[in-house]
């Protein structure tokens, strides 16, 4: 009963913290939200996982969130503030996507729990929230920053429900590489983002 | 030795040590020499037979297991593998002739690695992780760090990353499907999962923007290995899947839906690349329609399936490495390759333009190219099934051949007293001339690909059947 309750507060966590990661502006209040909901995540996961593979996913999550946290604290707000340009940016317009995604997943959660018994409600819809977040944060942003938190929320969201089907060390492993390649991309191409645009051409000619 | 380790885990160490130990300028020589060496291992030493050379007994087994899953590479692997790493390298020897990015030898080797892996794992659905990590090492690639990345980075690496959890799920459910096959509701969202995986992995009409706003932005090199690659891998995992699980290959709906999505992709392709003013941007469509038509062979209910698959894929590497070598020569004198920027460039470039406008054709199907005894026999096969779809793929050649002449047209308005001029060096020369010849070859002379393509259906026995 106390686990199912962990869950049920895990799942919201979930929720809250994708919703923060949508709708906050401020890059530390994102990737805290994102620190936080791998913590979720990793509960969620550690319902079918052994509690060692479960960590991994911990583990691999707070790893990224370093990685990104550290590569943005190196740019300038300058450089951050010209990245988002994509319209529309309205808190109202992101909270009633953040909507549609809860109507969603918790309409789906019953009906993927009657295909795929045994899961838990908490877990799919936790699993649901996340990926949903994922791709609506994916739909209304260019920002570097903002496309890699929307990707590893998705992915997220997938290895949660994945976990209940598939427990192999290799596929928690390659998810976990994934993770981080997603983390380490990312912090590539927010730093290849403020230098100048130019091409290998150019640069030649130059 | 361990086919694994040799064609897995080795080249994935010497790419590894190449980008942290060695000059790019070597690295083009040593990563193509690699690859050249691992692809004639392939194709000369069979995998799990043992070999007697004087008093030596060398046996290359064909399993190792890695976190208690097996990487298997069974002895009809070995025709494609030799296929895959011989082409790798001539990718990796055209590098120093193309002035192509930094690090792209030991990343390419280590791209080829993984795919190869992709290949290799069983159970075989974990190759979509394994084409995702191939995919993300592509994008330093396309991107260097010195250069801010384009929106068609950004929106291949999302597409990429959709296409691996509806893969990997669809692969569990298939297995439930196998279980209690009446049960049709499982099929249709087994299936539709299926699809969606593949349609980001294929990038099918209409997920294909990415496609010309990477050939426009980015490097030309880079990107024409990126359009080789992961396509040739995909099919591949398309093949298995299809091979692996009866009721796909025997749904009629199922291979409709694969065939007309590769008419559409062809059609749309064709159409579009002809409306074009940017050689970059008609390279792209170019790979487009190409992928469409293997979906198309994917789609065939024919037992030639397999062959025809091959037939495509094989010169497509050639076709694609030839025509990116050759742009990414002109795009040094022509940047940023509108037809304004090439306008005359045949006096001044005559070896890389006369290379791009083969391959260019070559794609488009031209008789004695090495697109057309692959095209022939696609079309011998399509059009008994569907004029219409027929048709339409004939719409979509024709634009890639309009494209063309409208290329070649830039190319050639140079002024009257403009002089005839050889610009490219001689690695130039030779890489392109080694192409244009290989494409000449294979038109007029398929049957040289024939122990390739005799060997490999072996791989897909049921699909052969």
């Amino acid at each position: 009963m106390l686990f199912e309750i962990v869950t049920w507060i895990s799942a919201g966590v979930a929720l809250l913290t994708s919703a923060a990661i949508l709708i906050s502006r401020d890059w530390r209040v994102s990737l805290g939200a994102l620190a936080l909901q791998y913590l979720a995540a990793f509960w969620l996961v550690s319902r079918h996982l052994p509690f060692a593979m479960s960590s991994v996913k911990l583990i691999t999550g707070w790893m990224v969130v370093a990685i990104l946290g550290m590569t943005r604290l190196s740019l300038t707000e300058t450089e951050a503030a010209k990245q988002d340009a994509f319209y529309p940016r309205g808190i109202g317009f992101r909270l009633a996507l953040m909507g549609i995604v809860v109507l969603a997943a918790f309409g789906a959660a019953p009906r993927i729990e009657a295909i795929i018994p045994g899961l838990g409600l908490p877990v799919i819809a936790g699993s649901f929230l996340l990926i949903g977040a994922g791709v609506a944060h994916l739909s209304v942003t260019s920002d570097l920053l903002r496309v890699a938190l929307g990707l590893l929320t998705l992915l997220s969201g997938f290895e949660v429900i994945y976990a209940g089907v598939e427990s192999a060390i290799l596929v928690t492993g390659l998810l976990a590489a994934v993770n981080l390649g997603l983390g380490i991309l990312g912090s590539y191409l927010l730093l290849a983002s403020s230098v100048p645009i130019t091409t290998p051409e150019k640069r030649g000619k130059e | 030795m361990n086919a694994p380790i040799l064609w897995i885990i080795a080249p994935f160490i010497a790419g590894g040590s190449i980008l942290l130990l060695l000059r790019e300028r070597y690295a083009a020589y040593i990563g193509g020499s690699i690859a050249a060496l691992l692809a004639l291992i392939a194709w000369l030493v069979p995998i799990d037979t043992a070999l007697l050379i004087g008093s030596v007994s060398l046996k290359i087994s064909p399993a190792v297991v890695f976190f208690g899953r097996s990487f298997e590479l069974s002895p009809a692997d070995g025709p494609l593998i030799a296929l895959i790493y011989g082409l790798a390298a001539l990718w990796f020897f055209g590098t120093e002739a193309s002035g192509a990015a930094d690090r792209f030898v030991p990343l390419g080797l280590m791209i080829i690695a993984l795919l190869t892996a992709s290949i290799a794992v069983e159970p075989f659905l974990y190759a979509a992780l394994l084409l995702e990590m191939a995919a993300m090492l592509v994008i330093p690639l396309l991107t260097p760090s010195y250069q801010r990345p384009v929106r068609g980075v950004v929106r291949f690496l999302i597409y990429q990353t959709f296409a691996m959890p509806f893969i990997l799920f669809s692969g569990w459910m298939l297995a439930g499907v196998e279980a209690s096959p009446s049960d049709l509701g499982s099929t249709v969202q087994a299936g539709v999962m299926l699809m969606m995986g593949f349609a980001f992995l294929f990038a099918i009409f209409p997920l294909y923007n990415w496609i010309p706003q990477l050939m426009e932005e980015a490097s030309t090199y880079p990107t024409g290995f990126l359009l080789w690659a992961l396509p040739t891998f995909t099919v591949i995992f398309a093949l298995g899947f299809l091979d692996r699980y009866a009721w796909l290959r025997n749904t009629p709906q199922i291979a409709d839906a694969i065939l007309y999505a590769g008419v559409i992709m062809t059609a749309t392709a064709g159409i579009l690349g002809a409306l074009q003013r940017h050689l970059g941007r008609i390279l792209g469509y170019a790979a487009i329609a190409e992928t469409g038509l293997l979906l198309i062979a994917l789609g065939l209910r024919s037992p030639n399936l397999v062959d025809i698959v091959f037939l495509v894929l094989i010169p497509r590497g050639l076709e694609l490495s030839v025509w990116a070598l050759a742009l990414s020569i002109i795009k040094q004198k022509a940047y940023p390759l509108k037809f304004s920027d090439a306008q005359g460039l045949a006096r001044k470039y005559p070896i890389a333009v006369s290379a791009l406008m083969i391959a260019h054709l070559s794609v488009a199907g031209f008789p004695l190219l090495a697109g057309f005894p692959s095209r022939l026999a696609l079309w011998q096969e399509l059009s008994l099934q569907s004029l219409a779809a027929s048709f339409w793929v004939f719409i979509g050649s024709s634009g890639l051949l309009v494209a063309a002449i409208r290329t070649l047209a830039a190319f050639v308005m140079a002024g009257e007293d403009s002089a005839w001029e050889i610009n490219e060096n001689w690695t130039q020369s030779l890489m392109l001339g080694i192409g244009i010849l290989g494409l000449f070859a294979i038109g007029a002379f398929p049957q040289i690909l024939q122990p390739f393509l005799a060997n490999l259906p072996a791989l897909f026995e049921h699909l052969h059947q």
